[in-house]
């Protein structure tokens, strides 16, 4: 490299962050990208406005081909990379929609993840492969119809008879529930909450899917119901007991919306800067306007700014270093930036912007689910609060 | 079965290019640069040969130092190996040179079986380099193929051209050049691109694969570009208001131009 070289200003990419990234990262994020190019990003304002996947299981499949299911665990099939290549498929993903991140986050970093950390040996070699594969399709049921940010009074419960555990109760707003194989379900027991791995052809297990959204529609969203599901001792999830459990699974999918939210920002600001350059009133292009430019500055300064914190945050995961009130951090800013960004990329698009004919209303929609699962936004202002104050709010 | 792919950088296509004004050649530095996507189904029919019936793909190529990013596509594919020409002295090699050069290097290479390559890359497009590559191995050419299969000791395609589709059997070891109906590249997988990393790129100069420097190059290129001009703005269409008679105006059109 010679002394005193400098790029061009390069307004995808206005801090020369990519620099930052190894060319395997580059490389991921192009196949990444390639293929949501190729498989969904024609398709996906079809879906979302039929409110469908319709593709789930091809799709589980071809991101199973590239290794993106539980691509940050090792073993059992999974790729192995580290934090930050998860964080930058993460961020592809979700540029493309919401519902695809989300799809990717329940099975690698929830369902997949719980199995990994806290399954046994034989959990681990029976549903790892082929999750990791895409074959089988995993969900997470942690909230409750009346339990959602307090998950810890949760009224799902396993009792064991003989040495046999049975499973009585509902979770709600489960992501992938109708189109799950298998479900990872929390539920209290005598020691406590305990995780349980339950097929979902189980006798007494249903999920009837959720409709009348108006967010993440092009995601499968679900009711689990358990009635009386008997399951073998070996169903338990042994190494956990506690509210732990289901946490250390959340810290993982947060730390992907950090990257994520930031991707669907990237995309709406994308779309108004192209917007901006082509439309033109008063005779002359939208960008030609100071209130414009106004916008696009901001939307840039906060989208690369999510870029840096979140390219942060990954580095500090993969040194062993990042604490959950960080992953609060990410979480709470960058899809809180990520709402103000579609918010004002809508308005430069005008009439356009509410139309499913470009992706910004679709983003902005979708990032309203974000804002609420993986833990509130207030939930995380709390933490942080928390954590800094000493003092706990959220509980007496 | 070895095969060797031959791969080439060129600009995106997507992105705008531009020929420099000193020499009216590419201006590499102008675009972005990418495997070109022919290469990509070249690279993948090798591939599915190689699953098919085993052995080594070998991915080659010609090209100023960057052109490892290309290298490196192939190779995070599934390509085993690659081999990469590299030397100032090739800036401005035409088709015939870079024939000349590739049959060097394919000289060094230990039994190979097939070449498999693009029809035309997207941004010179002459088109020709397969087919002279063969005659300078003295090796039968199957361009233009639209499949491929493999048996024992034969290769068969099915060569399609404007004039219509015929199938050409020969015997290895040939080259084959594939056209973009021949099958969907793969995405380089996570596992495939961390492999990658760890594959042998053996790098040539000139003299490493006895190339003759004066057969290469900008002055030993046997055609010149001696200026360049971008193509004239597309004319503004034609339009037929219907009066009853559309169909008829139109086929008239059509047939005005030979099209019908
Ligand atoms: C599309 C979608 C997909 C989802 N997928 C899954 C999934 O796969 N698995 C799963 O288990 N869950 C999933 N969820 C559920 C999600 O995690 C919960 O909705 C979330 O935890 C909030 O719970 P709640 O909706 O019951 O809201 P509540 O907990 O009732 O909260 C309502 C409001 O009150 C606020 N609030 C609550 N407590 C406090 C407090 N102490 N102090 C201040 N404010 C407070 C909240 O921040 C929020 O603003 C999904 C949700 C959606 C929308």
């Amino acid at each position: 490299m010679n002394a005193g070289f400098r790029p061009d200003f390069d307004p995808r990419d206005p801090l020369g962050i990519d620099d930052e990234l190894t060319t395997e990262q580059l490389a991921v994020r192009e196949s990444v990208r390639a293929l949501c190019r190729d498989r969904v990003g024609p398709y996906v304002g079809d879906w979302f406005e039929r409110g469908e996947l319709p593709a789930a299981r091809e799709l589980a499949r071809e991101l199973g081909k590239l290794g993106v299911l539980g691509m940050h665990l090792d073993g059992y099939g999974c790729a192995g990379m580290s934090a930050v290549d998860y964080g930058v498929a993460c961020e592809e993903l979700e540029a493309c929609d919401s519902g695809l991140r989300s799809l990717v986050s329940v099975q690698g970093s929830l369902a997949m993840f719980a199995i990994w950390r806290w399954g046994s040996e034989e959990q681990k070699q029976y549903w790892l492969p082929s999750m990791a594969a895409g074959e089988t399709i995993g969900c997470f049921g942690l909230t409750e119809p009346d339990h959602g940010s307090d998950p810890a009074s949760m009224r799902t419960s396993a009792r064991r008879d003989g040495t046999d555990w049975v499973l009585n109760g509902r979770k709600m707003w489960i992501t992938n529930g109708t189109i799950a194989d298998v479900a990872v379900v929390w539920a209290t027991t005598e020691e406590g909450i305990r995780g349980f791995v339950v097929p979902t052809g189980t006798p007494g297990f249903s999920a009837p899917e959720i409709h009348h959204k108006l967010s993440l529609r092009a995601s499968v969203t679900s009711e689990l119901v358990l009635d009386e599901v008997r399951l073998p001792q070996d169903a338990v999830l042994p190494e956990v007991v506690g509210l732990r459990g289901p946490l250390s699974c959340l810290n993982e999918a947060r730390y992907g919306i950090v990257w994520g939210a930031n991707g669907a920002a990237h995309s709406c600001l994308r779309a108004a800067l192209d917007y901006s350059t082509t439309r033109e009133q008063f005779g002359k292009p939208l960008a030609g306007h100071q209130l414009t430019q106004s916008k696009l500055a901001d939307m840039a300064v906060r989208v690369h700014n999510g870029r840096l914190l979140a390219l942060h945050l990954g580095r500090r995961k993969d040194e062993g270093k990042l604490l959950p009130q960080q992953v609060s951090f990410g979480k709470l800013d960058n899809v809180r930036g990520a709402l103000e960004v579609a918010r004002t990329a809508r308005t430069v698009l005008g009439a356009n912007g509410i139309s499913l004919e470009y992706p910004v209303m679709r983003h902005m929609t979708n990032l309203e689910s974000v804002l609420t699962y993986e833990g509130t936004s207030e939930m995380h202002a709390l933490t942080i609060g928390a954590a800094m104050t000493g003092v706990q709010a959220f509980r007496d | 079965m070895n095969i060797v792919v031959l791969v080439k950088q060129v600009p995106d296509t997507w992105s705008e290019r531009k020929l420099s004004d000193s020499d009216h050649t590419l201006d590499r530095a102008s675009a972005d640069a990418v495997l070109d996507e022919i290469n990509e189904r070249a690279v993948e029919e090798a591939l599915l040969a190689k699953e098919a019936h085993g052995g080594e793909v070998t991915a080659l190529c010609m090209g100023p130092e960057r052109a490892t990013e290309a290298i490196r596509k192939a190779l995070s594919m599934g390509a085993d190996k690659a081999v990469h020409l590299s030397d100032e002295a090739l800036h401005g090699t035409d088709a015939v040179g870079t024939a000349k050069a590739l049959a060097k290097v394919v000289g060094t290479l230990e039994s190979v079986d097939m070449i498999i390559a693009g029809n035309e890359s997207t941004d010179g497009r002459s088109g020709a380099v397969p087919a002279m590559l063969a005659e300078l191995l003295g090796w039968p050419q199957l361009t233009y193929a639209r499949s491929l299969s493999l048996d024992g000791s034969t290769v068969t395609i099915e060569r399609e051209t404007d004039a219509g589709v015929t199938s050409v059997r020969a015997e290895l070891p040939a080259v084959v050049s594939v056209t973009e109906k021949i099958n969907e590249p793969r995405y380089p997988s996570f596992k495939g691109i961390m492999a990658a990393k760890k594959k042998p790129v053996s790098t040539l100069t000139l003299a490493d694969a006895g190339i003759d420097a004066g057969e290469v190059g900008l002055s030993g290129a046997l055609t010149q570009m001696v200026s360049s001009a971008p193509a004239p703005p597309k004319e503004a269409g034609q339009q037929v208001t219907d009066e009853g008679d559309g169909g008829t105006r139109i086929v008239e059109f059509l047939s005005g131009k030979n099209l019908v």
